[in-house]
C-alpha cells in the first residue's frame, strides 16, 4: 500500500512540474490527499493538523500556534487521477495572534473526465497574524471537470492575507470561485485569480471584500483570458465602512475568438473618509502590443500567446 | 544597383484628406537616412505604412523591398523580411519579462547576444533581465529595451521614431552609438525625426511637409534649410509655397 501511495503522490508532482524531493525536507510541513486518501502528511513545531476521511474527500482543521512564524511554505496536494469522482475538501483554518505561514497548493485533475472538486475553507486570522496560500491548478486537456473554491475569511486588526490562484495549465472545464472576506482594522486583503479559459470552458469569480475596520486595506484583482468559446464572468465586490479604508478592485479580461467576457466590479463606500477605486479593461489584445511583437516578426499567434501569458503570469 | 528599399508614388487618403501625398524616393542599403519635418507633416504615418501597420494598409503606389513588392504583406511578414519599426512611445506589457520581449524576435537568442545587446542600449543585464516591460519602467528605460530587441533581431532596415523623445542626454548618446552599431552591421536607419540633434546623424535627409518630399539631399544641404524654415514652420500644411 505504501509503494501504491508513493506512486500517486509521485504522478501527482510530475503533473504539477514540482520537484517532489521537497517533500524530503524535515523542515517543511506537507499534506498529500488523492481522492479521500491522506498519502502523506507531516507537521512541524508550531503547525496543528487533524484530518478526517470522508467518504468522498477529506476535513482538515489547520491551525498555526500563536507567535509561531513558518520559516517554509507548507506544501499540500490535492489531487485526483482517474476520471471521473468528486473529492470535497473541507477546511477549518485557523492562524492565532502574531503567527504566520505561507502555504503553495497544488490541486491536479491530469485526466478528469467527469470530476467535482469542491474547496470549502473557513479562515480565520487573528490579530497579528500573515496568511498566504498559493493555490495553482493543473488540469488535463478535456476539461471535464467543474471545480469549486469557496471560501470564508476573517481578518482580526492587524492581520495579512493574500491568496493567489492559477489555473493556467489545462483546460479549466468549469470553475465557480466564491470568496468573501470580512476585514478588520489595519487589516490587509489581497486576492487575486489568474484564469487561462478555452474551448467551452465557463469561468465565474465572485470575491467580495468588506472593510469593516479603521485603514483596512483590501485589492481584488482577476486576471483572465478567454479564448475559442469560453465565457468568463467577474463580479467583485469592495465595500468600506471605516475611516481610511482603502481599496481598489482591478479586473482585465483578454477576449479571442468567440470568448465571452463581463465583469461587474461593485465598490460601495459607507463612510465619507473611506475611498476605494476599480478598474476594468475587458477587450481583444492592444493593437499597438501585438504590431510591435509582429513587428519583431512574431506570428499573430505567437505575439498574442505572449502578450496573454504575461497578462496571467 | 536597385534601392533596398522603393516607394514608389505612394499616397495616403484618410476621411478625403491626403496624409502622404505621391512619394517617390528610395533607401540604399547599410546608408543611414533622416526623415525630418515639423509635426503633422506625415514622418510617423510614413513609418506606419512601411511597416503595414492595420490603419496605414489603404494606400496608393507601392512599396518594393529587395525589388518585391511588398504591398499586400502583413506586419510579420515585413518584419520577417528584415524590416522593423521602433515606435515613438513604445507598447507596454503586463507581466511580459524583458527576456522575453526582446528574444522573440532575435536572430540569436542566446544569453550571450542578448546581454551584449542590453549593455549596447546602456541597460545593466542583471537588473532587467526579468523585469516586466510594464508601466513601471520609465520612458527612457522603455526606449532602451526597444533598441535592444532590435539589436538582437540584426534587420535589414530600421525605422526610428522619433529616438530622442523622453529620454535623457546620456541614454541619446547610447541611441547615436547603436546607430552606428546598425550600420556596422548593414542596416539601413531610417531616422524620423524633427530634432536637429537626430538629423545630423544621418547621411542623406528628406524634408517632409504635409505629406510631401519638398526637399532631399545631405544633411549639409537639408540642416540649414531646416533649421531656418520648418523649425518656425510658418508653411506648415502649405507645402506649394516653399516647394523647392
Amino acid at each position: 500500500m505504501k509503494d501504491l501511495h508513493q506512486q500517486a503522490v509521485l504522478e501527482l508532482y510530475r503533473h504539477a512540474d514540482q520537484n517532489v524531493d521537497v517533500l524530503n525536507d524535515a523542515a517543511v510541513a506537507h499534506l498529500i490527499v488523492h481522492n479521500n486518501k491522506v498519502l502523506g502528511a507531516r507537521l512541524i513545531d508550531g503547525l496543528e493538523c487533524d484530518v478526517e476521511e470522508l467518504s468522498d474527500g477529506i476535513k482538515a482543521a489547520l491551525r498555526v500556534r500563536a507567535n509561531h512564524v513558518i520559516a517554509k511554505p507548507v506544501q499540500i496536494c490535492f489531487g485526483l487521477l482517474p476520471q471521473k469522482g468528486i473529492q470535497r475538501i473541507l477546511m477549518q483554518i485557523v492562524i492565532e495572534k502574531n503567527a504566520a505561514v505561507d502555504i503553495v497548493a497544488h490541486c491536479i485533475f491530469p485526466n478528469a473526465v467527469d470530476i467535482q472538486h469542491i474547496m470549502d475553507a473557513n479562515i480565520r486570522l487573528n490579530e497579528g497574524a500573515r496568511y498566504s496560500y498559493f493555490e495553482k491548478h493543473v488540469h488535463g486537456q478535456n476539461g471535464g471537470i467543474k471545480v469549486y473554491p469557496k471560501a470564508e475569511v476573517h481578518l482580526a486588526p492587524r492581520s495579512r492575507f493574500k491568496t493567489e490562484f492559477e489555473l493556467i495549465k489545462g483546460r479549466v472545464g468549469e470553475i465557480h470561485i466564491d470568496y468573501q472576506a470580512h476585514c478588520d482594522e489595519e487589516s490587509t486583503l489581497d486576492m487575486l485569480a489568474r484564469i487561462n479559459g478555452r474551448g467551452d470552458d465557463v469561468i465565474t469569480v465572485r470575491e467580495a471584500g468588506h472593510l469593516a475596520g479603521a485603514h483596512a486595506r483590501g485589492v481584488l484583482t482577476s486576471k483572465i483570458a478567454v479564448r475559442d468559446q469560453a465565457r468568463a464572468e467577474i463580479f467583485n465586490k469592495l465595500t468600506a465602512s471605516a475611516p481610511y479604508a482603502r481599496g481598489h478592485v482591478d479586473c482585465k479580461e483578454i477576449v479571442q475568438d468567440q470568448g465571452r467576457a463581463a465583469a461587474v466590479p461593485i465598490v460601495e463606500v459607507r463612510h465619507p473618509k473611506a475611498h476605494i477605486t476599480h478598474e476594468a479593461a475587458i477587450g481583444s489584445v492592444d493593437n499597438k502590443q501585438l504590431e510591435t511583437l509582429m513587428s519583431r516578426g512574431l506570428s499573430e499567434d505567437d505575439a498574442v500567446e505572449l502578450i496573454i501569458n504575461g497578462l496571467l503570469r | 544597383m536597385a534601392p533596398l528599399l522603393e516607394i514608389k508614388n505612394l499616397s495616403l487618403t484618410f476621411d478625403g484628406k491626403k496624409i502622404l501625398n505621391k512619394l517617390h524616393f528610395g533607401f540604399d542599403a547599410g546608408k543611414i537616412y533622416a526623415i525630418v519635418g515639423p509635426n503633422g507633416a506625415g514622418k510617423s504615418t510614413f513609418s506606419s505604412v512601411v511597416m503595414g501597420l492595420s490603419d496605414y494598409r489603404e494606400i496608393e503606389g507601392d512599396i518594393l523591398f529587395q525589388g518585391q513588392s511588398i504591398r499586400h504583406e502583413s506586419v510579420d511578414q515585413r518584419a520577417q523580411k528584415g524590416i522593423t519599426l521602433a515606435w515613438q512611445e513604445p507598447a507596454r506589457y503586463e507581466g511580459v519579462r524583458m527576456i522575453d520581449f526582446v528574444r522573440a524576435g532575435a536572430a540569436d537568442p542566446s544569453d550571450t547576444r542578448i546581454k551584449d545587446a542590453l549593455q549596447q542600449a546602456g541597460l545593466d543585464p542583471e537588473r532587467y533581465w526579468n523585469r516586466a516591460v510594464d508601466k513601471t519602467l520609465s520612458g527612457g528605460e522603455r526606449k532602451k529595451i526597444e533598441l535592444a530587441s532590435i539589436l538582437v533581431m540584426q534587420p535589414a532596415l530600421v525605422m526610428l521614431d522619433e529616438p530622442d523623445s523622453g529620454i535623457d542626454v546620456d541614454s541619446l548618446s547610447r541611441i547615436f552609438e547603436a546607430i552606428k552599431i546598425f550600420q556596422r552591421q548593414g542596416t539601413t536607419v531610417v531616422l524620423i525625426t524633427h530634432s536637429l540633434t537626430v538629423l545630423k546623424q544621418a547621411e542623406y535627409a528628406f524634408l517632409m511637409c504635409c505629406g510631401e518630399i519638398v526637399d532631399q539631399g545631405p544633411i549639409d544641404k537639408i540642416n540649414p534649410y531646416f533649421e531656418r524654415k520648418c523649425l518656425i514652420c510658418p508653411h506648415k500644411n502649405q507645402p506649394e509655397i516653399y516647394r523647392i
